[in-house]
């Protein structure tokens, strides 16, 4: 595949280097001139100056045949430009944008962006999962499903520990898929009693998330 | 009307400074509290520190209950962002972004944007001068 990388900092230098590994043709456009003889030095002749968000340069890269668009850069503002402009005016069928304001993700896909991916998000993720405190790990977005996967951790002394699942006031739409306990992982049934400090997996709709952390952490006292 | 304005540069300053005189509502934001030095000592209207393209900016800016919305940052691209998100988020009626670079409107043109781009008018003006 054709790919254009926009934006030659950390995140496109690495990413091209993988993407070049897999054996794609990779273009970087990258405005700094002294990234772009870094780039030059490190990977050979796969950088060429320039704005990325520019008609002009994006012609002279080769964007009409190009595959994909991913757009690096530190701002939101540029790699979403960046992609409107290679997808209308290049007919690039697939743009990628990095989004470094979390708030964004919904406003690029409504702006045609095939693919928004946070990167702080994607940190804030990761911390969270090694917190052995926090009750609440998200783990996938099932995408166009309005679904999450998410881990929540059962705390002692919770309301939920000791009860059968089917007495529990999960949200309408939400499953615990997966408990796993003492006992190892099981499928619950709605049978199943919570064990306390158990890990529970479980599917929901965004918007009912907070009240499944709910149900499941409440402390007997609340 | 009601208007939002994003940028109080010397295009942003003056417009506001217009528009009041003319008796319109204007907000205007900047995310340089100094920038706004360049409005008139008696600006009646608000002035907001806060970045364009951020939603939770414009909303305390108003941009639910505006008629209008401006976007003439120095930055093409945060115009064109903040402008989006003022048309396609907001549905503000009448939406105006300035674009420095000339393909850059004329994509964004095509695309359904009011845009304005300086350096077309500019040019425009300076050759009618020139050659009458």
């Amino acid at each position: 595949m054709y790919i254009i990388v926009v934006g030659g900092g950390k995140i496109g230098y690495y990413l091209t280097t993988t993407l070049l590994k897999e054996g794609h043709e990779v273009l970087i456009l990258e405005k700094d001139p002294a990234k772009c003889d870094a780039i030059c030095e490190h990977l050979g002749s796969v950088v060429v100056r320039g704005d990325g968000c520019e008609a002009r340069t994006l012609g002279e890269a080769g964007t009409e045949r190009a595959d994909m668009l991913i757009a690096v850069t530190n701002e939101d503002e540029d790699n979403l430009v960046a992609c409107q402009v290679a997808k209308h005016k290049f007919n690039v069928p697939r743009t990628i944008a990095r989004i470094n304001n979390p708030k964004n993700e919904a406003l690029f896909k409504k702006l045609g962006i095939d693919v928004a991916v946070s990167s702080t998000n994607l940190i804030l993720e990761h911390i969270a999962e090694e917190v052995p405190t926090h009750p609440l790990v998200h783990l996938l977005t099932l995408t166009g499903r309005n679904l999450e996967v998410i881990e929540i951790k059962v705390p002692p002394d919770s309301a939920a520990v000791g009860k059968r699942i089917r007495e529990l006031a999960l949200p309408p739409q939400s499953v615990i898929a997966l408990m796993v306990g003492k006992w190892g992982a099981i499928v619950p049934t709605r049978d199943t009693i919570l064990e306390p400090e158990a890990q529970l997996i479980a599917v929901t709709r965004i918007e009912a998330k907070e009240a499944l952390r709910e149900a499941i952490t409440a402390s007997k006292g609340a | 009307m009601n208007v939002v304005i994003m940028g109080c540069g010397r295009v942003g300053a003056q417009l506001a400074a217009l528009l009041e005189e003319e008796g319109h509502k204007v907000t205007i934001m900047d995310r340089e509290p100094d920038s706004f030095r360049r409005l008139p000592p008696n600006f009646q209207g608000r002035a907001l520190v806060g970045d364009g393209t951020d939603e939770d900016y414009l909303k305390r800016a108003g941009i639910e209950e505006a008629d209008a919305f401006v976007a003439v940052t120095q930055g093409d691209n945060r115009n064109v962002m903040a402008a989006q998100i003022a048309k396609h988020i907001f549905n503000v009626p009448k939406v105006v972004c300035r674009i420095y670079d000339p393909l850059r409107e004329e994509l964004y043109h095509t695309l359904g944007l009011e845009t304005i781009s300086p350096t077309t008018v500019a040019a425009k003006l300076l050759r009618d001068v020139l050659i009458d």
